[in-house]
């Protein structure tokens, strides 16, 4: 059994446990990342199932990871490149299709063909989600506010928080009615959002898409409106909302992070899976590894989900009751599955013009929000939806490193798929029966796409909690609701990254501002840690 | 109809056939007499390409000239500041000259195919220079810009996009190489040279092959994320890979009409092409010596990593005292390093001994209205970009 001593232990080596440690080593601490896994990235990876192509097995696209962390991080210099998307569509069953284009004004000529009045209300939609986007960034990178402390701290916090809200100029006149719009835009479902602004089915289907997205929530939910907001709100290069590949797929984030980390004296260890937090007259003081190691330190992050670090490695006797109670109440429902997919050339898709920009980034079939609903539906009943939605995208269209040239890596996220399935659950002949499903369901939209195929892997939800370890297969480590969200995430009272555990700290995404590959979780805890110990934050993110 | 050709407006060059059909925005430029596009579809994905596949770019309007004769060794080495006199046939140099007074006339790349063979590439037309300077000398020199057409093809997959256009073993050529193919029946040369700081080639052929050359090198590229790129897109490669341009980050001697306006090699740092301890006499070499004795340069042209991501287009730059100290000459976000840069002429000693507390003042325009801010600067390498892949023998092949 070694012992080894840190300043700093970080649990997890997912993007958000890397930004956090990133930012301490550059800080001058001495970090290292415990990793349950024999690889790293957590949700953020790119590995090669099968020889010759490479696959982000989870997350697949970026837009929300902030700017100023790859700054910070020097991201580029240790291999990151984000490749913007040229364009999206949604595949219609009488042939036709409706896509969205990187350039604004093709995308209105485009929704023009299904119906004039929405190619306007359009302008109107993108302006008004654009303004919430606004209001939305700048309280990302804050730590939110105690609403029941009277420590200056908390008071001018929550000012700042409220500053956003009512500030006029800074944020292009905002007024009464904006905040009425924030507040209706975080509560409304999405259905009831779009009707406001679209007459067309495929119009609202094609832009609901973003609203249900790793959510367990449906189209006609109430809520579902803001997860459309938390997949806008981030940008490629100032081009809000936009999305893009990360060159090398998603593992090239967490191996740049990695990069930096080593960089600056930080180290990650692989293969060393955290079972145990050992406290100390309340403290947190080091954790023991399955191997039978333990490391001390003066800090401990965690970047687990909240239900993990708090129901399975950490002590219930340790934390206070009404704690752990609020932590097994914590929604973090799966609702999402996925395929990654070897081809062995380009699928034909005819329903879109063979070079249209419009088949270069995501792609879906499903044409309205019922039957988006409908999908729903078979979730709530512990089924995978028959129907599906589905968000698949083929990154090698665009990047050169995933496959050999004229070989194609598809990936195909799809929604829903349930954690607990009925009738006996998961189990390898399920999850194959689920995946032959998935590739019937495409191929009635690709006649070459079966022909294709050379590999594939299936993700339920029960793979990315097993093996990535993300509760339930939750992709966001949380649902992305209101009574979930910023002075309440993960639980009221602990939205400052600290736990009832004096020296143990939270960084993933189930703390503000959420799920999606951002950071931005990390690299606040990060800002509270050196806070805690009296050391200098610097750089473009603080 | 028999067209009057006396008249011409903007000329076409050898490749605007295939330019214009690969246009979706119609949006062109002049570039030195020549009609070429400034955004075929959008700028950010035409960057992109050059960071990571393969971008094509028509750099026909370029200034070239033929230099030839049994003196044409001597010529270019008395014509230019770097010392030429080692040079090795098959090669090009980045070079830069001046006039009498020591003030920088452009700068461009010098190809050498022997003693007596030469291609000179620049921005500024420089014919009548050429042949005044060359008095004394046994050399010709002739203009083939319109006779010369020419293809930047730059980008991380660009070794392996001209390999299937038939440039064998191109990866084996050093930076700064060339080598002379026959491709499809035609001479084509192929250098490993670019404005974009990253792997790339520049191919140079017979107009009459334009065409063939554009469309054989599409479909070279096809699975290797091929894309023509515009001036805008070249514009921010250059930028990143710190590379400066004439009459936009200094003007061209000949250009100015301030004499106070004309830069010398130090001023825009460019010290380092000019070897005042080569053996022969080189124009504007007196001036020079005497710069560099006295140290009395007066400017400086550096880098910058600006706080905030608003780019600090045309700004002007002060000290913390509030003292106008410079200006940007050309400002970008970076969008591969997520970073705010910039590339600036300042007035020593800022830039050269005083690094910090300098700021930026930054006009950013939000519908109809600036937002004034006051941005901290540091002064960084002016290679803000400079992957490992740019210099890599062999090169990088995508299989």
């Amino acid at each position: 059994m070694a012992k080894n001593t840190h300043d700093v232990i970080v649990i997890g080596a997912g993007h958000n446990g890397l930004t956090a440690a990133s930012y301490m080593a550059k800080a001058g601490l001495d970090v290292v990342v415990l990793e349950k896994n024999e690889w790293i990235g957590g949700a953020a990876v790119s590995r090669e199932l099968y020889p010759g192509w490479k696959y982000s097995n989870c997350s697949y696209v970026c837009s929300l990871l902030r700017p100023e962390i790859m700054r910070d991080l020097e991201l580029y210099k240790y291999g990151l490149q984000i490749i913007p998307y040229e364009g999206s569509a949604t595949m219609m069953r009488n042939g036709d299709y409706y896509a969205h284009y990187h350039d604004h004004d093709m995308t209105i000529n485009s929704i023009r063909r299904h119906s004039h009045k929405d190619a306007e209300a359009y302008e109107r939609y993108s302006r008004d989600v654009l303004r919430q986007c606004k209001i939305i960034k700048p309280l990302l990178k804050m730590t939110p506010p105690d609403l029941t402390s009277f420590k200056p701290k908390d008071l001018f916090g929550a000012l700042e928080f409220a500053k956003h809200f009512a500030a006029k100029d800074e944020l292009g006149g905002l007024g009464e009615k904006e905040i009425y719009d924030t507040i209706r835009f975080y509560t409304m479902s999405i259905r009831d959002y779009l009707d406001e602004y679209f007459e067309s089915d495929i119009t609202k289907a094609h832009l609901a898409g973003s609203a249900i997205i790793g959510t367990a929530l449906g189209p006609c939910s109430p809520g579902s409106a803001y997860v459309l907001l938390h997949h806008y709100m981030g940008e490629v290069d100032g081009s809000v909302g936009a999305w893009g590949y990360s060159r090398g797929g998603m593992g090239s984030i967490t191996k740049a992070m990695t990069g930096c980390l080593n960089a600056h004296g930080g180290e990650v260890k692989p293969d060393n899976e955290v079972v145990n937090v050992i406290t100390k007259n309340g403290r947190a003081i080091g954790v023991a590894t399955k191997k039978g190691d333990e490391y001390y330190a003066k800090k401990i992050v965690s970047n687990l989900d909240v239900k993990r670090t708090f129901l399975k490695i950490t002590e219930e006797s340790s934390l206070p009751g009404e704690f752990v109670e609020r932590v097994k109440n914590f929604k973090i429902r799966g609702s999402s599955g996925k395929l990654n997919i070897a081809l062995d050339g380009l699928p034909e898709f005819p329903c879109i013009p063979e070079g249209d920009p419009g088949g270069g980034g995501d792609m879906h079939f499903t044409e309205t929000i019922e039957e988006m609903e409908g999908a729903y539906d078979d979730w709530k009943r512990g089924e995978w939806s028959r129907n599906p939605y589905v968000d698949m995208c083929i990154p090698s269209k665009s990047d050169p490193t995933m496959a050999a040239p004229g070989k194609h890596y598809m990936s195909v996220f799809i929604q829903y798929v349930p954690f607990n399935l009925a009738n006996g659950g998961w189990n390898e002949e399920r999850k194959q029966e689920f995946g032959r499903h998935i590739v019937d369901c495409i191929a009635e939209f690709s006649p070459n796409f079966k022909d294709l195929i050379n590999h594939y892997e299936v993700r339920t939800p029960l793979e990315l909690d097993n093996e990535v370890g993300l509760t339930e297969g939750n992709i966001f480590q949380g649902e992305l609701t209101m009574d979930q969200l910023m002075f309440n995430r993960p639980v009221p009272g602990y939205a400052q990254y600290r736990t009832p555990l004096k020296n143990m700290y939270m960084c993933s995404s189930s703390t503000h501002p959420g799920g999606g590959v951002m950071g931005a979780p990390g690299a606040n805890a990060a800002r509270e840690v050196l806070i805690d110990m009296n050391i200098p934050q610097t750089g473009n993110y603080y | 109809m028999n067209r009057d050709l006396r008249f011409t407006a903007l000329k076409k060059t050898p490749f605007h056939s295939r330019t214009s059909l690969a246009s979706r925005t119609n949006k062109y430029y002049n570039w030195n007499g020549f009609t070429v596009p400034t955004e075929y579809s959008t700028t950010e994905l035409e960057y992109t390409a050059a960071r990571n596949g393969t971008s094509v770019m028509d750099l026909t309007p370029m200034c070239k000239y033929m230099i030839y004769g049994s003196d044409a060794n001597r010529f270019v080495d008395y014509l230019v500041t770097r010392d030429l006199s080692q040079m090795e046939d098959n090669t090009v140099a980045y070079i830069i000259w001046c006039n009498e007074d020591g003030k920088v006339m452009d700068d461009g790349t010098i190809f050498k195919f022997s003693n007596t063979k030469f291609m000179l590439c620049c921005a500024v037309k420089i014919y009548n220079w050429l042949h005044d300077s060359a008095e004394g000398f046994d050399v010709s020199c002739e203009d083939a810009t319109d006779t010369t057409a020419a293809l930047a093809i730059q980008g991380p997959t660009s070794c392996s996009t001209l390999k299937n256009y038939g440039a064998d073993d191109l990866e084996l050529l050093k930076p700064f190489g060339m080598k002379q193919y026959n491709i499809n029946g035609y001479d084509v040369l192929i250098s490993r040279t670019g404005f974009t700081g990253d792997l790339g080639y520049e191919l140079w052929t017979d107009p009459a092959n334009a065409e063939n050359m554009w469309d054989s090198i599409m479909e070279a590229g096809k699975e290797l994320k091929i894309r023509p790129f515009g001036m805008h897109a070249l514009e921010m490669t250059r930028i990143e890979a710190g590379f400066i341009q004439t009459n936009t980050d200094f003007m061209a001697a000949e250009d100015s009409l301030r004499p106070v306006r004309m830069r010398s090699p130090y001023e825009i740092g460019m010290g380092w092409l000019v070897h005042l301890n080569k053996e022969s006499y080189f124009v504007g070499k007196r001036a020079l010596k005497k710069e560099k004795e006295t140290g009395n340069s007066e400017r400086c042209l550096v880098g910058l990593d600006i706080d905030g991501d608003k780019p600090a287009v045309g700004s002007v730059i002060y000290n913390e005292k509030k003292e106008d100290i410079g200006i940007v000459t050309a400002a970008m976000w970076s969008p591969t390093m997520k970073r705010n840069v910039a590339l600036a002429s300042l007035k020593r000693p800022y830039g050269i001994k005083i690094k910090e507390n300098i700021f930026a003042e930054i006009y950013h325009p939000e519908e109809l209205e600036y937002k004034k801010i006051w941005a901290k600067c540091k002064v960084v390498k002016r290679q803000f970009f400079s992957p490992e892949r740019r210099n890599k023998v062999p090169a990088d092949l995508y299989e």
